[in-house]
């Protein structure tokens, strides 16, 4: 393979394989780089395998409820160490069908430690970290037409707070818990910290989350993380705001964080474990960047909306390319990039339009403006709400809890934001994503016919409340 | 072969009009300069006439259509000896059949239309379709285009596969969006500021929660009624205005306007030639003045100054459901009687919305005279492009001090409204005191 490459990806998470897939299709001649695990973090230690476990505790919850439904579970209960097993299995699943995937496409898989030697230069060491899938290339120097580098990002790490494996967690050692722990300690009430606190509650460990903003899930719409917490708490999830992990102290198996809470009083938590969720950061060091001259912005590459950097012939996607750090933002960055080197149209990522969702229970999904965001942006907005409540299908399977807000701006009907907290609204949120991208206004979103009994009928409910005209409530 | 009828512009910049009414009906025998229907732009009703001979086949558009582009297929005649019913069934089908190449429109009073937004089959970049003339734009940008008057038929989309979408509409109302390569030179004179929205006001709907539902009767908006209310928030949002006050004395003008109108020659019928108004001293005292202060005749055009040699003056003539300003061409060389006898007939023919767009388009400057309700002093607005507008009041008799003495004069109050982009405050005052001075001494204006 001495050939010149047209693309060399650096990172097969899901916008490096999905950017080395799309090149293929266009007819490039492109090689993915790894030095872990095809899919990513994403596939491997996030998106998936939390998935997995939270489906477990889903299902569990429900045994715990089966009388309310007329049915019967005696001894319900669990082995965690088969719940990880098939978290793990899920993820091993994907993860050979990314393999699968992209020889499939004739993208070939290089194994080891990128690094760009010069512009058409990816030098590749040896990789101590994972065994090469099969028919992976190894190390060597590679040459290419155009970099793509997508390498992702690893757990945020606060001074005297480092994951040690042991007593402090990341999100890897909280994915594979070797037995439950009666006792936990969040910090960060982000998607990724609340779907612990989420899981594990569930599961029976006593769960505290600790969050330094006044808000959990500090992104979402106030009223919707509001409402969120209140489910929460009712679970018996114990959360604390405006509050910070100021120290710890180590036991041998339990740790003790002070935290200072925003009256200045501080008390100290014990537990047996504590997970580090205070978010990401993006890995692009060791890659030869300062070298080349490019643009580095606090660990963010800085690229054109379409992927270029400032220098010709290196591009950037996904978490290095900034926030927010979600697989389904890398893999529309990483279309975008490739479409724009072969030459064809393309329109800059709309960051406005990127959904967001958190699948603890109950569910968040949102997408666009909050309504503090879009008063804050100057609209004249116009907001409708509908509870699970007024839903017969929510009703029927028993999740009364939620909420399907709308924000409008009152001017021009647009859809500003959509933010939802209950059963299945990670599901429910690209219908309104569809009608953000095709500019739909309130109009159009109410003479849509949605199909009954769904969740989805709350969508219009909320749309109709926001111009006086909602039916059932 | 039957004869295609277009929607005709009735003006150079006009992209689209109201259907107000068809005048033939499907089956009428039609023949050269018969009125076949009356179309409204958005201030005058125009007639279409017939050139050719034929029978009325098919109407297309009914009549009450508003916003119908220029060029659309409106109606299809059948020739002398041909089928109407063939013709008919043949134009029912296939609904937008203005072929490509578009031919002379059948039926166009204004000169040359312009060139035909020809729709262009088979490119993505034109978001009109071929096949419905469907206009391929999102909700979004649909509605803003609406809420700001703006005619998407010519504006290029840039979302997928050539959709006006929110962002073309917003570039076009923040004016640096180029329109299609295509659409007609569309941005003369009002057009281009006319684009530019700071604000909208609130909606409807938010206007009608603050009154008790049955308490009110809603009136849609003709024609008139949105481009006066369009214009006149467009010259209150981007023109800045300032005003001047003057007070004038009229008694040597009353003096004179009575000798000279009771010398006007009589006709057969005993009816005099011309009759002037004090208006018709103003509208002349302002067009000379103009030709004084050079400076004041001129507008802004964006990015220069026009300044004309002659001076165009509006007048504001109020009519049922709005207000006209034809405009008086080259005032400073007409004489008193002219410039009388056609405002008369201009504002006549206002008042049945029957003038022609070029006679009321144009113009430096206007007056509004509200002197006739006993109005004492008003500041109007300045109707743009223009870049002052004199507003004129009743003339009374007043007590002033002259040599230390009271004494009763005629006098009358007026007010310069200015466009401190092209007159500054000097070059109004200049000509305020230029009206006054001809006003005050009227025989200049006889010369």
């Amino acid at each position: 393979m001495s050939d010149t490459y047209d693309i060399i990806v650096i990172g097969a998470g899901p916008g490096g394989y999905v950017a080395a897939i799309r090149a293929a299709q266009l007819g490039f001649k492109v090689a993915v780089v790894d030095r872990q695990h095809l899919g990513g973090i994403c596939l491997n230690w996030g998106c998936i395998p939390t998935k997995a476990l939270l489906r477990s505790a889903e299902i569990y919850n429900y045994m715990h409820e089966a009388k309310n439904f007329g049915l019967s579970v005696k001894d319900a209960n669990f082995d965690i160490k088969a719940i990880i097993e098939r978290s793990r299995g899920v993820a091993k699943r994907l993860n050979g069908g990314v393999e699968l995937l992209l020889r499939k496409n004739k993208v070939d898989v290089i194994w080891g430690e990128a690094s760009i030697e010069s512009v058409g230069v990816v030098k590749v060491s040896p990789s101590d970290r994972a065994a090469p899938p099969k028919g992976a290339l190894g190390v060597g120097t590679y040459k290419t037409k155009n970099i793509i580098i997508a390498t992702g990002a690893r757990p945020r790490v606060l001074p005297g707070l480092e994951p040690d494996k042991n007593l402090i967690w990341t999100y890897y050692e909280a994915m594979v818990p070797e037995k439950l722990p009666k006792s936990l300690i969040v910090m960060g009430s982000g998607a990724i910290g609340i779907e612990f606190a989420s899981f594990y509650n569930t599961m029976g460990t006593e769960v505290t989350v600790v969050e330094v903003l006044p808000q959990i899930l500090p992104v979402e719409d106030a009223e919707i993380a509001a409402f969120a917490r209140k489910a929460y708490e009712k679970q018996g999830l114990r959360i604390m705001t405006r509050a910070k992990v100021v120290s710890v102290q180590k036991g041998a198996d339990s740790i003790t964080a002070t935290i200072e809470e925003a009256n200045g009083t501080t008390r100290q938590i014990t537990a047996e474990k504590l997970i580090s969720a205070v978010g990401v950061v993006p890995n692009t060091e060791n890659l030869g960047l300062e070298k080349l001259g490019v643009t580095v912005e606090r660990g963010i590459i800085k690229t054109d909306g379409r992927g270029a950097t400032n220098v010709p012939g290196i591009y950037a996607i996904g978490d290095v390319a900034g926030a927010p750090m979600l697989a389904h933002k890398a893999e529309h960055e990483g279309v975008i990039c490739v479409e724009t080197i072969k030459g064809m149209e393309t329109e800059p990522m709309d960051r406005n339009k990127i959904p967001g969702c958190t699948y603890s229970s109950p569910q968040i999904a949102s997408v666009g403006l909050t309504e503090a965001k879009a008063m804050e942006a100057g609209y004249d907005i116009r907001v409708g709400r509908f509870p699970f409540l007024g839903n017969g299908k929510a009703i029927a399977l028993g999740e009364p809890e939620g909420l399907v807000k709308t924000i409008f701006d009152r001017q021009t009907g647009a859809l500003l934001g959509a933010h939802m907290v209950g059963a299945e609204v990670t599901e429910l949120i690209q219908g309104f994503i569809v009608a953000m991208s095709l500019e739909a206004t309130e109009e159009d979103l109410m003479h849509i016919i949605f199909p009954h009994p769904t969740l989805s009928e709350m969508m219009h409910e909320s749309v109709m409340d926001a111009y006086g005209r909602v039916i059932h409530m | 072969m039957s004869i295609n009828i277009l929607m005709p512009a009735l003006s150079p910049t006009m992209e689209k009009g109201n259907l107000a009414k068809w005048v033939k009906k499907e089956g009428d025998k039609v023949s050269p300069g018969d009125v076949i229907a009356e179309i409204e732009t958005d201030k005058a009703t125009m007639e279409v006439e017939a050139i050719d001979e034929g029978v009325l086949a098919k109407i297309l558009v009914p009549e009450g259509t508003a916003d119908v582009p220029v060029n659309q297929l409106i109606a299809v005649m059948a020739e002398d000896g041909e089928d109407a019913k063939a013709v008919a069934a043949s134009a029912g089908q296939g609904g937008n059949s203005a072929p490509a190449a578009a031919p002379a429109p059948a039926a166009s009073p204004a000169p040359a239309a312009p060139s035909a937004p020809a729709p262009t089959m088979h490119t993505p970049a034109s978001p009109i379709s071929a096949n419905t003339g469907k206009i391929f734009a999102s909700p979004l940008a649909k509605r803003i285009a609406k809420m700001n008057g703006i005619d998407l038929t010519n504006v290029k989309g840039t979302g997928p596969r050539g959709r006006i979408v929110e962002r073309d509409v917003r570039a076009i109302l923040s004016g640096d969006a180029p329109k299609a390569a295509s659409s007609a030179p569309a941005a003369q004179s009002a057009a281009a500021p006319a684009q530019q929205t700071l604000a909208t006001s609130a909606s409807s709907d938010s206007v009608k929660a603050l009154y008790e539902a049955g308490s009110y009767e809603e009136i849609s908006l003709d024609g008139m009624r949105k481009t006066v209310a369009k214009r006149l928030v467009e010259s209150k949002q981007t023109v800045p205005h300032f005003y001047l006050s003057i007070d004038i004395e009229l008694d040597q003008l009353m003096a004179l306007r009575g000798q000279v109108n009771s010398s006007a020659p009589k006709d057969a019928d005993g009816k005099p030639a011309f009759k002037l108004s004090v208006n018709d001293f103003v509208i002349k005292a302002l067009a000379l003045g103009l030709q004084r202060v050079p400076a004041a005749n001129a507008v802004w055009a964006d990015d220069r100054i026009l300044k004309f040699k002659h001076s165009d003056v509006g007048v504001a003539v109020a009519i049922e459901g709005g207000l006209f300003t034809p405009v008086v061409r080259k005032a400073e060389t007409k004489t008193l009687s002219a410039i009388s006898n056609e405002m008369k007939d201009m504002a006549a023919r206002a008042r049945t919305r029957k003038l022609r767009p070029e006679e009321y388009q144009g113009g430096s400057t206007a007056v509004s005279n509200l002197g006739m309700f006993g109005i004492k002093n008003f500041s109007a607005v300045i109707n743009p492009p223009h870049a002052t507008i004199l507003a004129v009041g009743a003339g009374e008799e007043r007590v002033v001090v002259k040599n230390c003495q009271p004494t009763v004069v005629q006098a009358m109050t007026v007010t310069l409204s200015c466009d401190h982009r092209v007159v500054d405050g000097a070059v109004g005052a200049e000509l305020l005191s230029a009206i006054k001075g001809l006003i005050e001494n009227p025989m200049t204006m006889l010369a």
